[in-house]
């Protein structure tokens, strides 16, 4: 048999061959679409297999309490609640950690294992080394995040205060727990590994130490299949309130596991968003470039169809022609996205989640969808252009098309004609000749500019963040919790510190916030009214006084999560000691994008408390240059709990997200890059092919190549620059969007563009059009000025 | 000595030849062209497919090179010349007509003549230069707006209001039919008169060869005949 292509693949080939740099134009667009989805979707899959993977096969608990002390005897009754399934108590305290050559403070969670045999829940996985054995009081097994952060091995010591007192602990294992994937220390607002870690002991070595013998301050519990969460919760509140409960919450609530799943929400909507601009901007170039070949083949077509050749057959080529693209695209999307999903995974592996392992996944279903999403895009795009080509009757398609029908524009119009030279008038009129054209490609080209304002918006936003967050709100250089309640004494001894110029301190309290049926399980903070340090900030960013006898909560707590504003009572159960229960007006709103909180003066919930001048802990300012000798100070001290210095923490932020700024800065760059060029460079070949015969007739009556790229690039420009403004407006719109998806309780992204977001933009702009408008120039010198004279269009 | 050499010599063509190279064979265009253009003629190169007159016409026009032979435009040798020292000279110098007007779309017939007289450095008014083609009262008709005649009429418009010092028309009434290509020939033939503009007028078209000065005719890329034509007849008197 002989292999042969039919003539009419031939001529599909050849046509695709001809046009090569807009059919590369327009499956570089479709391969940016392609390559958003494919990273998100193969991300989302990779992340998401893992992370069930990992909370299955090392037991993840459904539900989790900590309390403050209670008798082994008590588990009993916990277990006995119906759909409590499993449940294991624990030890766990806050630590102190010395890493020996490293000065910061380094906090630390001490967690107990089971003395004997695996954990019941919240299993570990080892990654190097060996599990504590049985009842052996100095050996622990560290979180691989601290361990990778300072190099330290299976058999390195490292130093923890326990109860006041410098303990050696021999590092023996290095782990991951389902519990953890996700670490931050209490108080902070970004993951440092070098400061915090998480620390695996011997349930009897770590109970000796805390006084805990026969006794648990934290357990964590399976649920049967269809328990009634919430019931079961309450009774574990129940049993738990007289032994200092502070609330059992659920796996959902859990922090590590919640954060997780806001990113993986996020790149849900990315896996949403992106493409679909991408594909949509796709559709309106296969359908440009379509017509155009479609008006060019004419006569082809008309003699296809008098030879026999269906409707169908034709309108078959020419789908053929568009799914060839789309192929292009997707296979070259494919590939991309599966180098970026890749690369993504492993910063996300190495900068945020930890897993055991991270096998990027790629499945055979995410690159369906893209292909049957992008066949879409393009077959509807150009639906109605191939429709056209499909009814041509033969003998109409041999007849030259009826030429344009021009008419003066609006600008002319109203008199303004004489400002303007003929080829000026030429721009102005072939834009407004086909407004809808025109303003798909304005449109087409300001996705561009916004697509990179998107890309560059989150570098500046983070700083906007961090500088609202650590220079206007806590500007405290270090803060530190004292291990118990303490009174507010304790100020003058941390003020008489070498090295500590100022000293504010602050009470909190776990506490549930009720207001009709929303509610928030999360604590309130008492602090200083006006406090240098520690503030609370209006909508505007300026430090409010805060009012006596009342509450004062993020806007995102009051507006979104308890319906709640100035003037309303909001219920406070207090989860500690006591456990008041007291309505509270709620007196302002507060502007905060990392976290939420509720603040009162410290003297009002003293008050509520029915407490004296108690603190739960201190905001220093330090001297420039004494912190190691105020942290070397504070470690020293038995009742310093635990300690965040803010510049280490902004410094260590900025290490870990920088590789995520700069991966999505790349990508962005690449991809508003191909959808401006696609656009542009697209625009520019029509119009050369459809102006081609004019302009090499002007060329004839001795225009210079110089003057007729002014009217075919005068006009691209003229798109392009109108491009630029609309451009902005849709970076904001886009960034507006992102705002809304991402909004969540753990961090709210700031609108904040400026002007180096607007000038990349417009910088993606300018470039694509300057390249386009080279290669233009370069076919403009090619023009064939003789053949003008001989044919008709 | 004619009438014709009395005026001063325009283009003046020795030994001209054109080869067109097509993958491996060689197709000689013209094959040693001698010929002399005086202002204020009226030329008609006459000849069938294929004998090489739009070669020539293109060569004189500056839109092309020959492969070997000179052409001197008064004292400018175009063989010469460079690619930028041609558009200067198409641009000051030479008016041309299309068998298809190639007259822009988007512009009004006014503004179709002004794109031109924008560029020129002694150009008449496209009103005057539409006037004199009897087109004065339809200057603001997109080419869309007009027939195959005006439309034609515009092209000429455009092509003298630059004075031209030689006006190059290839087949301008090729897709006309007899009527209208008469008037358009009267456009022509007035604009020769009126302003002695030196013109070249290709067809195959043997009828039209009377209302020339002198007609030239090729066959196979070389002049066969070369005559004057005492006995011309104004173009409303022609027929084809």
């Amino acid at each position: 048999m002989r292999l042969a292509l039919h003539p009419l693949d031939v001529k599909l080939l050849r046509d695709l061959w001809h046009m090569r740099g807009q059919v590369l134009a327009i499956a570089a667009v479709i391969m940016g679409g392609v390559a958003t989805l494919v990273m998100s979707l193969s991300t989302y899959d990779s992340l998401t297999t893992t992370r069930d993977r990992f909370y299955r096969d090392y037991r993840f608990a459904d539900l989790f309490v900590t309390l403050k002390r209670a008798p082994e005897p008590v588990a009993e009754r916990l277990r006995a609640i119906p759909g409590i399934e499993r449940l294991e108590t624990r030890v766990r305290a806050g630590v102190k950690l010395e890493v020996a050559g490293f000065a910061d403070p380094i906090t630390g969670l001490l967690l107990s294992v089971p003395d004997s045999g695996d954990a019941l829940l919240n299993g570990l996985h080892l990654k190097r080394g060996r599990m504590v054995q049985p009842y052996s009081s100095d050996e622990v097994v560290l979180s691989d995040t601290l361990a990778d952060a300072h190099r330290l091995e299976p058999g390195a010591r490292i130093v923890a205060i326990i109860n006041g007192k410098r303990k050696a602990l021999e590092v023996v294992g290095v782990a991951v727990s389902p519990e953890y994937v996700y670490q931050i220390a209490p108080g902070s607002m970004f993951p440092d590994f070098k400061r915090y870690g998480v620390l695996w002991m011997g349930r009897s070595a770590l109970a000796a130490a805390y006084d805990m013998e026969g006794a648990f301050n934290n357990a964590t519990a399976t649920l049967t299949r269809g328990a009634p969460v919430q019931a079961v919760l309450d009774r574990v509140d129940g049993v738990l309130a007289a032994y200092g409960g502070t609330g059992a919450y659920p796996r959902q609530d859990q922090f590590s596991n919640r954060f997780l799943s806001e990113e993986l929400k996020q790149l849900q909507t990315t896996a949403t968003i992106f493409p679909a601009i991408f594909l949509g901007v796709a559709a309106f170039l296969l359908d440009v470039v379509i017509s155009r070949l479609i008006a060019l083949q004419r006569e082809q077509i008309a003699i296809l169809k008098a030879f026999g050749y269906s409707n169908r057959a034709v309108g078959w080529h020419f789908v053929k022609l568009v799914l060839v693209v789309v192929l292009l695209g997707v296979a070259a999307g494919t590939a991309l996205g599966a180098w970026f999903g890749r690369w993504l995974a492993d910063v996300y592996q190495e900068t945020t989640f930890r897993f055991p392992y991270l096998d990027y996944l790629l499945n055979a279903g995410t690159v369906l969808v893209a292909l049957l999403v992008s066949a879409a895009a393009a077959i509807t795009g150009t639906l109605f252009s191939v429709f056209r080509a499909a009814r041509l009757a033969p003998a109409e398609g041999m007849r030259p098309e009826t030429p344009a029908i021009y008419r003066a524009t609006v600008l002319e119009r109203i008199g303004l004609q004489r400002w303007f030279t003929a080829p000026t008038r030429m721009i102005m009129r072939h834009i407004e000749r086909r407004p809808v054209k025109s303003l798909l490609t304005v449109l087409g080209i300001s996705c561009a500019c916004g697509l990179m304002m998107v890309g560059n918006y989150q570098k500046g936003a983070i700083d906007f963040m961090v500088d609202v967050q650590f220079r206007q709100a806590a500007r405290e250089d270090l803060a530190l919790t004292f291990i118990e309640p303490t009174s507010g004494k304790a100020l003058h001894e941390l003020a008489a510190v070498p090295g500590v110029t100022h000293v504010e301190g602050f009470r909190d309290v776990p506490a549930i916030l009720r207001f009709q049926n929303y509610s928030y399980r999360s604590a309130v903070f008492g602090i200083q009214p006006e406090g240098r340090l520690h503030r609370s900030l209006d909508r505007r960013l300026q430090p409010v006084r805060l009012p006596a006898g009342g509450v004062v909560l993020t806007d995102h707590l009051a507006n979104k999560m308890l319906h709640v504003k100035p003037g309303d009572l909001l219920t406070i159960e207090v989860l500690e000691g006591r456990r008041q229960v007291a309505q509270v007006p709620v007196l302002g709103i507060t502007q905060q994008y990392l976290g939420v909180s509720a603040y009162m003066r410290q003297e009002s919930l003293n008050e509520l408390l029915h407490e004296g001048n108690v603190l739960s802990g201190a905001y220093l300012a330090i001297e420039p240059g004494a912190e190691p000798a105020v942290y070397a100070e504070l470690h020293e001290r038995p009742r310093v709990l635990g300690m965040v210095a803010n510049a280490a923490a902004i410094r260590s932020f900025y290490a870990t997200i920088g590789e995520f700024v700069l991966f999505y800065n790349m990508v962005a760059s690449l991809l508003a890059g191909a959808i401006g060029f696609g656009v542009v460079y697209n625009s520019a070949r029509i119009a050369l092919s459809e102006g081609g015969r004019e302009l090499a007739s002007l060329r004839v009556l001795g225009f210079t190549r110089g003057e007729i790229a002014y009217i075919l690039l005068g006009e691209l420009a003229a798109l392009a620059l109108a491009a630029i403004p609309v451009g902005m407006l849709v970076g904001v719109g886009l960034v507006a969007i992102l705002v809304q998806a991402f909004e969540s309780e753990l961090y709210r992204l700031p609108l904040i563009l400026n002007a180096d977001n607007y000038a990349g933009g417009a910088a993606v702009i300018v470039v694509s059009a300057l390249l386009s408008g080279w290669l233009v120039w370069h076919k403009l010198g090619k023009l064939d000025l003789v053949a003008v004279l001989k044919t008709r269009e | 000595m004619g009438i014709a050499e009395q005026h001063e010599l325009v283009f003046r063509a020795r030994g001209l030849t054109k080869i067109y190279r097509m993958g491996e064979v060689e197709v000689p265009a013209l094959r040693g062209i001698d010929l002399e253009l005086r202002a204020g003629e009226l030329v008609v190169l006459l000849g069938p497919s294929g004998s090489g007159k739009s070669t020539l016409l293109n060569i004189l026009g500056g839109l092309d090179t020959p492969t070997s032979g000179e052409v001197f435009y008064l004292d400018h040798n175009l063989t010469a010349a460079g690619e930028r020292d041609l558009t200067a000279f198409r641009r000051d110098h030479v008016g041309f007509v299309f068998q298809f007007y190639n007259l822009i779309p988007s512009l009004t017939a006014r503004e179709n003549v002004a794109v031109v007289t924008e560029i020129s450095p002694a150009p008449m008014r496209p009103e005057e230069a539409l006037a004199l083609v009897n087109l004065g009262e339809r200057l603001d008709h997109f080419p869309a707006q007009l027939s195959g005649g005006e439309q034609q009429r515009v092209a000429i418009a455009r092509a003298i209001a630059k004075n031209p010092s030689v006006l190059l028309c290839d087949e301008p009434t090729g897709a006309l039919d007899s009527q209208t290509g008469v008037v358009v020939l009267e456009a022509l033939e007035k604009v020769n008169r009126e302003l002695g503009t030196l013109t070249v007028l290709i067809t195959h078209n043997v009828g039209i060869a009377d209302m020339a000065d002198r007609v030239v005719r090729l066959s196979d890329g070389q002049v066969v005949e070369c005559r004057a034509n005492p006995a011309k007849r104004s173009a409303h008197e022609l027929s084809w």
